[in-house]
């Protein structure tokens, strides 16, 4: 499985998908919307993992652009925002249990991976 | 000075506060009450009493003018009668005259078959007498010895001697009886003259009362009482009997009336001050004065009556209303009073949940912002230790494993304490799911064991077992149990226990309760328990969001919480909850704290 690490942190994204390789996930990483949107052309990635909050626009946005264009990419969204509206939208685009809340334990994040593969369905 | 400025500040603060609240919560209700029951009362009583007082001089008026006008047809009805009366006799004695010649007249048998002839026909008179130009009477037939009389001196012989006809009023003259007399003068034909004298003793009083007989029949009928009739002359003497102004020749007691040629009613007092109606007539060619005297006070009577009546009437119809209008208004006030008081509730309401709102918007806030370089040191953190895991030597020192784990761990704690402060602002959809209290309750106990155990907290779980499984999301009801048991062990020092009950009550609702053998809380703390950041362990590290939290947790699943609390012994939180979640009750939460 191929993950994108989509998060303008990137003290975050980077060690996080180091972290990832180390764990058999092969993955790479973006700090803003348009260095993801390059980085999808270039590769096919079964998984992204979304910040919600970011400088230019917002994850949800993101994620139907990246939708569009590779409609059998699945998403995980992960911040560290917990007001109710975004906790809805973000509910409503991916599902309940793939919203997840920073910090997040590596272990959960690679298990939730596997659980979006299998998920059927391009939602 | 500074410090003592600033301790003022608060306590105007605090003023202001008490001030507020008052102002909103308080209308002065009695004042309302009052001012609206009077004002009311007022509108609806003053036309009632106007129409009243009206309808009452309307009809007094009424009253009284039909009485004027009733004494006026009887007094004038009456004068007729006694002014034919007088005149038929005056006339009778004219044609005796003119009948008779001077000498048979004098001739006494002559006289006294007239006489017979006159009672017979005309009735009335008690004597008969001729008089020459001297005064001396010649000839008299009658009961008295009067015959050789002289008469020249009395004023009734020259007012006939100049008038040549006459009436007298009444007089007690030679016989000392009280009568009148009707004199005729006639000239015979040598230039000299001779009077006819007729006189009617007593028999006046009579005649009137005949003459009035119908008339007083009638008013018997109307005023229950006779009117008084009598004549009076016109210096006042009365001339026939009078029921209550005196006897024959006595000064009468009411005022001689003004003189007048018609029939008049006019109101007068009697001696008593008593009110009176007075009707009169002066008789034309007699010194006579009908008098009708009637009673007003006894004539308005039946007004009197119905005046009574009306007051009744009025009375009720007051009391009715002012009944009427006490019980609407009292109604009224009472009702808005309660408006107001769930208002001023619903006020309350709003203000607390706008306050919890705007704090889980800063927890939020906060949150956001620690989670995220919280995400970073874990990611250092994590990498780090999988580094070291490749390398065997790093591997194996305890030490410097020891050490990354702390630093995860103590990631982990600051995540549980953000999470705990987005959960405060962020109401996560109620999952429903069905929930065993009882093992709940023991896996919440679960991570309490250890410090219960070593605090020698006795912890007593009495869950009834008749309690089914029930819908409410379990995420949260453990929030709210952990949080009332966390608090339950801090208001203990060592040893003390924490009982928790739990039974199935009616409507089907859970009821959970949890004691404590702790300090308490005194009752002005228990108003503000339930308030964010109200905390009375400040020192001990405490945010004063934990009941907060659990007050809106509670809401959320449809509950409600209540404390009792008694210092030194103690204190009781229930939690009373529904075994069904209503959709509606989750997005009532859900906007009040959104």
């Amino acid at each position: 499985m191929r993950v994108l690490l989509v998060d303008d942190e990137e003290e975050l994204v980077s060690t996080l998908s180091e972290r990832l390789k180390f764990r058999g996930v092969d993955s790479d990483w973006a700090c803003s919307v348009k260095d993801a949107l390059s980085k999808a052309e270039q590769n096919i990635y079964d998984i992204a993992v979304l910040d919600v909050k970011m400088p230019e626009t917002d994850g949800f946005k993101l994620k139907r652009r990246l939708q569009e264009s590779y409609p059998k990419m699945k998403f995980i969204f992960m911040t560290g925002h917990g007001s109710d509206n975004y906790y809805h939208i973000g509910s409503a685009e991916t599902g309940k249990e793939f919203y997840l809340v920073k910090p997040v334990n590596i272990e959960i994040l690679i298990e939730k991976m596997n659980d979006v593969l299998q998920k059927q369905g391009g939602v | 000075m500074k410090w003592f400025s600033k301790k003022k500040d608060h306590r105007i603060q605090d003023d202001e506060n008490n001030r507020l609240r008052k102002s909103h919560e308080l209308f002065n209700f009695r004042r309302i009450w009052l001012l609206s029951f009077l004002l009311t009362s007022g509108f609806a009583i003053v036309p009632v009493i106007f129409f009243a007082v009206i309808d009452y001089n309307v009809t007094e008026r009424l009253m009284l003018s039909e009485t004027v006008s009733r004494t006026m047809r009887l007094t004038s009805n009456t004068w007729r009668s006694v002014a034919f009366y007088l005149n038929e006799r005056q006339s009778a004695l004219q044609f005796i005259v003119k009948e008779n010649s001077y000498e048979a007249l004098n001739e006494p048998r002559r006289l006294a078959e007239i006489l017979e002839n006159l009672r017979q026909c005309f009735g009335g008179f008690t004597d008969l007498g001729v008089i020459d130009s001297d005064g001396l009477q010649r000839t008299y037939v009658g009961s008295y010895p009067l015959r050789g009389k002289n008469y020249s001196g009395q004023k009734w012989f020259e007012n006939v001697v100049s008038r040549g006809s006459f009436i007298s009023d009444v007089f007690l003259g030679f016989r000392n009886v009280p009568h009148i007399v009707i004199a005729i003068k006639h000239r015979t034909g040598d230039g000299k003259f001779y009077v006819l004298r007729a006189t009617i003793e007593h028999n006046l009083s009579r005649i009137l009362s005949e003459i009035n007989t119908t008339f007083q029949d009638k008013m018997k009928v109307d005023s229950g009482r006779e009117t008084d009739v009598f004549l009076i002359n016109q210096t006042g003497i009365i001339q026939t009997e009078s029921l209550y102004f005196g006897k024959v020749l006595e000064k009468n007691r009411i005022p001689v009336p003004e003189v007048s040629d018609e029939t008049k009613v006019v109101e007068s007092k009697d001696q008593h001050g008593a009110d009176l109606i007075v009707g009169y007539r002066y008789i034309p060619e007699t010194p006579f004065i009908l008098m009708i005297v009637k009673d007003k006070e006894r004539l308005m009577k039946p007004w009197q009556q119905s005046r009574l009546e009306l007051i009744q009437y009025l009375a009720i119809s007051i009391t009715i209303i002012i009944l009427w209008i006490l019980g609407i208004t009292t109604y009224m006030i009472r009702r808005l009073k309660e408006m107001d008081k769930r208002r001023v509730k619903y006020l309350h309401m709003a203000e607390y949940s706008n306050k919890l709102a705007s704090i889980g918007r800063l927890a939020a806030g906060v949150a956001h912002e620690i989670n995220n370089p919280l995400a970073i040191i874990n990611e250092k953190a994590g990498l780090v230790k999988d580094i070291f895991h490749f390398k065997k030597e790093y591997r194996e020192d305890p030490r410097l494993m020891g050490t990354m784990d702390a630093i995860l761990n103590s990631v982990e704690r600051c995540s549980r304490i953000t999470r705990q402060l987005l959960n405060f602002a962020r109401h996560m959809n109620v999952s429903v799911q069905q929930i065993n209290l009882k093992s709940l309750v023991h896996e919440v106990l679960s991570f309490l064991t250890k410090e219960a155990e070593y605090r020698s907290i006795d912890v007593v779980v009495d869950i009834k077992e008749d309690i089914p499984d029930f819908e409410s999301d379990r995420g949260k009801l453990q929030q709210i149990l952990l949080n009332i048991i966390n608090n339950a062990f801090a208001s203990m020092k060592t040893g003390g226990s924490v009982t928790i009950r739990a039974m199935a009550v009616p409507d089907s609702r859970v009821q959970i309760e949890i004691s404590d053998t702790g300090c308490g809380i005194s009752q002005e703390n228990l108003r503000f328990i339930f308030e964010p950041f109200f905390s009375t362990k400040t020192e001990a590290g405490g945010t004063g969001l934990g009941l907060s939290i659990t007050y809106s947790l509670a809401k959320e699943l449809g509950g409600r919480i209540e404390v009792e609390s008694k210092i030194g012994k103690g204190t009781t939180f229930m939690i009373n909850l529904p075994m069904k979640l209503e959709k509606k009750e989750q997005s009532d939460a859900s906007t009040a704290s959104g």
